[in-house]
């Protein structure tokens, strides 16, 4: 199968994400997150038993997102995503946004893709998926 | 077994108050740079990132009602469980339209469902919570479907 150019089985990009202090900080101030396991080692190390400060699961979707709206471009919209935090990831970790597409219908000109993101271990700690509407090409 | 009463089951179907947003374009543009978009679209704030909708109708209380964790009160929409774990399951989410400044945005929380399952290593919990995003005047932006597991 193939639409504007894409086929199944076509991988997407990657693309590597290394979150720091810096940037967890001004993630949870933007989206007001005051939960300290995300910015306050001693009481997470201490009190939540984690080994290291902990990077939000809705930062790791939005990674998977990026993933997704980089390799589409201006080809079409997103219409469905979904994500599950399967293990936790902490700063120092360096997570890899990967991607397929597994199905593509000429009809309806929607794309299904296949995501995860990786650690540095090879572990899955995000799988998704999504799904596409791609603009019909002109002829 | 039973861990679910009938009363726990009785609330299935509530829901909370709708919240309203205002989407602003510096608000995008300080989420895009948070999370290192690079979309120019999204940079420039025209456009929100699709998840830029999770942080737009977070609480936003006083210091002395935030927990000593730093998490506001729980929202009331998941009645107490006998079971106490709780972890995130995932996320399901449709999207209907983009996000754009000046977008007033209506959401509503409510309890989809309630039931238990016995896991390899014991009974789970799983909450089913629907999020509706609308615009003012009704027109659907996105529906997310998250579940919990407590185990």
């Amino acid at each position: 199968m193939e639409l504007s150019g894409i086929r199944t089985g076509d991988t997407l990009p990657e693309r590597t994400f290394a979150p720091d202090e810096v940037q967890l900080f001004l993630y949870n101030a933007a989206i007001w997150n005051p939960h300290r396991i995300h910015y306050d080692l001693p009481y997470t190390t201490g009190e939540e038993g984690h080994p290291a400060i902990v990077i939000d699961g809705p930062l790791q979707g939005d990674f998977l997102t990026q993933l997704v709206l980089e390799w589409l471009g201006d080809l079409g919209t997103l219409t469905a995503f979904t994500y599950r935090n399967l293990r936790a990831s902490y700063v120092g970790d360096s997570l890899t946004a990967t991607g397929r597409v597994t199905d593509i219908d000429t009809a309806t000109g929607e794309v299904a893709l296949e995501l995860a993101l990786v650690n540095g271990e090879g572990e899955v700690v995000t799988p998704g998926s999504a799904r596409v509407s791609v603009k019909a090409s002109l002829p | 077994m039973a861990l679910l009463t009938r009363e726990h089951r009785s609330v299935i179907g509530r829901t909370l108050p709708p919240v309203t947003a205002e989407v602003t374009r510096r608000e995008i543009c300080k989420y895009a740079a948070a999370t290192g978009q690079r979309l120019q679209r999204f940079i420039d704030g025209d456009e929100a990132p699709p998840m830029f909708l999770f942080g737009l109708f977070t609480p936003i209380l006083p210091r002395e009602r935030l927990g000593q964790d730093g998490l506001p009160p729980d929202s009331g929409l998941v009645p107490e469980l006998p079971l106490k774990r709780v972890m995130a399951g995932g996320s399901e989410q449709s999207w209907f339209r983009g996000i754009y400044p000046g977008d007033v945005l209506v959401s509503q929380h409510t309890l989809l469902d309630l039931f238990e399952k016995e896991g390899t290593r014991g009974p789970l919990i799983f909450v089913v919570v629907e999020n509706r995003v609308e615009t003012e005047a009704g027109e659907p932006v996105m529906t997310e479907r998250s579940t919990w597991i407590a185990r």
